[in-house]
C-alpha cells in the first residue's frame, strides 16, 4: 500500500499524456501507412539525409567551440550590462526563426552590411545561402543556448575552489587544468549533443537559407515532396527517416544531454581572482564583444529595417496577425489543459524516466506530425480549413517538453513541502489546484505560457504545410513577402512579429510573476 | 480512544512496533533518541506512513486504511504548517472547508479562533509577515477550527526560543482542554514532558512502549530512559 505524497488526481494527467502519445502515434501510423517501402531512397533523399547530419555536426561544433570562450568570459568578468547580455542570451529561444533569418540576411546577405564592408576593402563578397548560411543561422540560435548551459555549469563550481586557486596562485594553465578542463570535459559533449539533436529537425532555416539539391534537410524535403509534388508516399518515407534519425540521435544522446534550466539565477557573477593578465582580459573582451555583436547586429538590423517597412505593410499582414493571435491563444489554452495535469501526474510519482519525454520532444519532427495529420484529415475535410487549429496543436506539442521541465521541478518542491499538509487538510481536486498548486506555480505557469505563446507566434512549420493562399499566420505571410521580393514589407512584418513574440512572452511572464505572492 | 493493535512499520532497514491504547482527552509525550521513530509513529497514526502489519482503531472504527484527511486527527509538522501564499484567515479557513467556500458562520468561527490565539489583528497578513511565534499561533488557530478529537504535534515549536515554546505549550494545553481533544506530542525536552504530559510513550530499540504516567516515569526512569535523558 503505497501512499502518494499529494492527492493530485492522476487520471487527468495520464489521459493528457495518452492524448499526446495518441496524437503523435496517430500521425506516425498515418505516415507509415502511406510510405512506399518499395519506392526506396532516391539520390536526392540520400543527399538530404547527408546534408541534415552534416549541417547539424557543423552547427554543434561551431556553437560549442565559440561558446566556450564567451561563457568563460561571462563567468569571470563583471561589467556594466552583463545582466542584460545574459538575459539576451535567452532571447533567441523565443525569437521567430524567420525574423532572425531576415536579420542575418541584412547583415550577412548579398547586399548586406558585411559585404558592404568587404567591398570597401576590395574583398570578394560572401554568400549566405547554402551550407554556410544554414550553419550560420543555427550558430546564431544555438551559440546563446550553449553559452547559457556552459555558464550554468561554470557557476556550479563552488566559490571555495576559486578561493583556493587564488591562494595557491595557480598559473592560467594550471587553473585551466585543475578547474576548467574537468568542467568542460563533463559538460561539452552533452551541450554539443543537444545542439546536434536540435539542428537535425531544422526546417525554417533550411527553407529560407538552404534549398536546392546541395542544401536540403530532411524536414525541408518532406515539405517539398508534400507541397510541390504532393507525393504523400515520398513525404511519408522521408518522415519515417527523419523520425529514425532524430529520434535515434535523441535516444543515444539522452544520457549526456544536460538539464535545460529555464530559470534565472545566472545574473549573479561569482567573485573571481583569476584571469587578471592583460592577455586574458583582452581575450575575454573580444569574446564578449564578438558574441554581443553577433547577437545584436541582426536584431538591430530587424528593428532598423522594420521601422522603415512598417508603413508599407499590405493588408494581408494584418489578417495574418489575427490568425497568429488565434493560434497563440489556442496553443496556450491547449498547453494549460495538457501540461498542468501531466506535470501533476509526473510530480506525484517518484523520480522516473518521464522527463525523457522532454528529449523525445526535442527530436520530434513537426512536419512529420503535420504530414501524418494531413493524411488523416484529408479524406474527411479540407485540411486548409483546419490549418490554424492543427498548427496550434502541433506548436503546443513542441513546447510541451520545455514546459514540463519548467513546471515539474517546482511542483515536486510543492509536493515535498506541502504534500502532508494538503493530505491532512483533505485538500483534493479543484480546491487543491485552486488554493495550492496554481498559486505556488504562478511564475512557472506564466513563464511556460509565455514561452509557448512566443514559440507558437513565430512558428513557421506546419502552417506552411497546411495553409492555402487565403490563410496564413504572420511568419508565413512574412515568408511569402520575402519570396515575392517585397523586402521592405517583409522587414515591417518581421518587426511586427518580433514585437508580438516578445510582447506575448513578456505579458504572460509578468502576469505569472504578479500572482506570485510568496 | 485510539487502539494500536500489533502495529508494525517497516521502511527500508527501519522497523518498529507499537501496541497500546490511548485514552481520549489525555496528553501523551513521545520521547526517545533521534532516529528511534518518534515522527514515524505520528506519521503512521496520521496515515502518512503505511503500516506493514497490525491495525489502528478509533473506538470501534478501523482507521488503518483511511486517508489522512478523513482521520479524526490533525497534525502540526516541524515546518510548512501554513501555506505562505495564502492569508492567515485563508490558512485557518482551510481547516473548516478545503475549498474555502466559507459561510458567514464559518467566517465567524475563523475570527473566533484567531482571537482565541491572539491573532485577531493579523488576519489579512500572509505567514511571511508574521513572527515565528505568530506563525505557530496561526497554525494552532487552524487546529482549533478543525476541532478533531486528536491533536498530534511533531515538534512544531522546535525552532522557537524556550520562553516562546512554553507559551505555545500552554496555549496548546488550553486549546485541548477547551475542545477535549487528546494530545500526542513528540518532544526532546524533559521539562516539556513535566509541563504538559499526563503520560509518556518511550520510543527506543524499534519499539514504542505503552504509555506510563509521566511524573512517576520521569522521577524514576528505567535504565534505557535514564541513558537517554543523561
Amino acid at each position: 500500500m503505497a501512499r502518494r505524497a499529494l492527492s493530485i488526481s492522476t487520471k487527468t494527467g495520464i489521459s493528457a499524456a495518452a492524448l499526446v502519445v495518441a496524437l503523435i502515434l496517430g500521425a506516425l501510423i498515418a505516415v507509415i501507412s502511406k510510405a512506399e517501402a518499395g519506392a526506396g531512397f532516391t539520390r536526392a533523399d540520400w543527399m538530404a539525409l547527408r546534408f541534415t547530419v552534416w549541417q547539424a555536426v557543423l552547427s554543434a561544433l561551431f556553437s560549442v567551440v565559440l561558446a566556450v570562450p564567451v561563457a568563460r568570459a561571462l563567468a569571470r568578468r563583471q561589467f556594466v550590462g552583463r545582466g542584460v547580455l545574459v538575459t539576451l542570451l535567452g532571447a533567441p529561444f523565443i525569437l521567430p526563426v524567420i525574423v532572425a533569418v531576415l536579420g542575418l540576411l541584412t547583415v550577412f546577405g548579398r547586399n548586406g552590411w558585411l559585404n558592404l564592408v568587404l567591398a570597401h576593402f576590395g574583398l570578394p563578397p560572401v554568400s549566405i545561402y547554402g551550407l554556410h548560411g544554414v550553419v550560420l543561422a543555427h550558430v546564431f540560435f544555438n551559440l546563446p543556448l550553449a553559452t547559457r548551459l556552459l555558464l550554468q555549469a561554470w557557476q556550479t563550481v563552488p566559490a571555495e575552489r576559486f578561493r583556493l586557486a587564488a591562494l595557491l596562485r595557480l598559473t592560467p594553465w594550471a587553473f585551466f587544468r585543475v578547474i576548467e578542463w574537468p568542467l568542460l570535459r563533463q559538460i561539452v559533449p552533452g551541450v554539443a549533443a543537444l545542439v546536434f539533436v536540435i539542428c537535425l529537425t531544422s526546417f525554417a532555416v533550411a527553407l529560407t537559407l538552404g534549398g536546392g539539391p546541395r542544401a536540403t534537410t530532411l524536414e525541408l524535403a518532406i515539405y517539398q515532396a508534400f507541397r510541390f509534388d504532393f507525393d504523400l508516399g515520398r513525404a511519408a518515407l522521408l518522415s519515417v527517416t527523419q523520425l529514425v534519425v532524430a529520434g535515434g540521435a535523441a535516444v543515444l544522446a539522452l544520457a549526456i544531454i544536460p538539464t535545460l534550466s529555464m530559470g534565472g539565477g545566472q545574473d549573479r557573477p561569482q567573485q573571481r581572482w583569476d584571469g587578471q593578465l592583460i592577455l586574458q582580459r583582452g581575450l575575454d573582451g573580444v569574446a564578449i564583444l564578438g558574441a554581443a555583436g553577433f547577437l545584436l547586429l541582426p536584431l538591430a538590423a530587424v528593428v532598423l529595417r522594420g521601422v522603415m517597412g512598417l508603413g508599407r505593410l499590405p493588408p494581408e499582414v494584418w489578417t495574418a496577425v489575427g490568425s497568429t493571435m488565434i493560434v497563440v491563444v489556442l496553443s496556450v489554452g491547449l498547453l494549460g489543459l495538457m501540461a498542468l495535469p501531466m506535470a501533476g501526474w509526473i510530480a506525484s510519482r517518484a523520480r522516473g524516466g518521464i522527463e525523457a519525454i522532454g528529449l523525445l520532444g526535442l527530436s520530434a519532427s513537426p512536419l512529420m506530425i503535420g504530414t501524418g495529420w494531413f493524411i488523416l484529415i484529408n479524406p474527411f475535410a479540407y485540411p486548409a480549413d483546419l490549418a490554424l487549429p492543427v498548427t496550434a496543436l502541433v506548436n503546443t506539442l513542441m513546447a510541451l517538453p520545455f514546459c514540463l521541465r519548467i513546471l515539474v521541478p517546482r511542483l515536486r518542491e510543492t509536493v515535498q513541502d506541502f504534500g502532508r499538509l494538503t493530505l491532512s487538510l483533505g485538500l483534493t481536486g479543484w480546491p487543491l489546484w485552486r488554493w495550492v498548486i496554481l498559486p505556488r506555480l504562478a511564475p512557472q505557469i506564466g513563464f511556460a505560457a509565455g514561452l509557448t505563446g512566443a514559440l507558437s507566434a513565430g512558428d513557421l512549420g506546419v502552417i506552411a504545410l497546411f495553409a492555402d493562399a487565403e490563410r496564413a499566420t504572420l511568419p508565413l505571410q512574412m515568408y511569402r513577402l520575402m519570396g515575392a521580393y517585397q523586402m521592405e514589407a517583409a522587414a515591417g512584418a518581421a518587426l511586427l512579429l518580433l514585437m508580438m513574440a516578445l510582447g506575448i512572452f513578456w505579458a504572460c511572464d509578468a502576469v505569472g510573476r504578479r500572482y506570485a505572492t510568496a | 480512544m485510539l487502539r494500536l493493535e500489533g502495529m508494525e512499520i517497516a521502511q527500508g532497514g527501519f522497523r518498529m512496533t507499537a501496541d497500546m491504547t490511548l485514552q481520549q482527552g489525555q496528553k501523551y509525550a513521545v520521547i526517545g533518541p533521534s532516529g528511534a521513530g518518534k515522527s514515524t509513529l505520528l506519521g503512521a497514526l496520521c496515515g502518512f506512513v503505511p503500516l506493514s502489519a497490525g491495525r489502528l482503531f478509533r473506538d470501534d472504527e478501523e482507521l488503518t486504511r483511511t486517508d489522512p484527511g478523513a482521520r479524526p486527527m490533525t497534525m502540526l509538522f516541524q515546518d510548512n504548517n501554513l501555506f505562505p501564499h495564502l492569508k492567515v484567515t485563508q490558512n485557518v479557513g482551510l481547516g473548516i472547508r478545503p475549498d474555502l467556500r466559507l459561510s458567514q458562520s464559518d467566517m465567524a468561527r475563523v475570527s473566533d479562533a484567531m482571537a482565541r490565539v491572539g491573532l485577531a489583528d493579523q488576519a489579512e497578513k500572509r505567514p511571511g509577515a508574521l513572527s515565528g511565534g505568530q506563525q505557530s499561533r496561526a497554525a494552532l488557530a487552524r487546529v482549533l477550527v478543525q476541532a478533531r478529537p486528536w491533536v498530534l504535534l511533531d515538534e512544531p515549536f522546535a525552532a522557537l526560543g524556550p520562553a516562546l515554546r512554553n507559551e505555545m505549550l500552554d496555549l496548546v494545553q488550553d486549546l485541548t482542554s477547551d475542545t477535549g481533544a487528546g494530545l500526542i506530542m513528540v518532544t526532546h525536552a524533559p521539562e516539556d514532558v513535566r509541563r504538559i504530559a499526563d503520560e509518556v510513550i518511550f520510543v527506543h530499540a524499534g519499539r514504542a512502549e505503552a504509555p506510563k504516567p509521566a511524573a512517576e516515569l520521569m522521577d524514576n526512569p528505567p535504565p534505557e530512559l535514564r541513558a537517554y535523558l543523561g
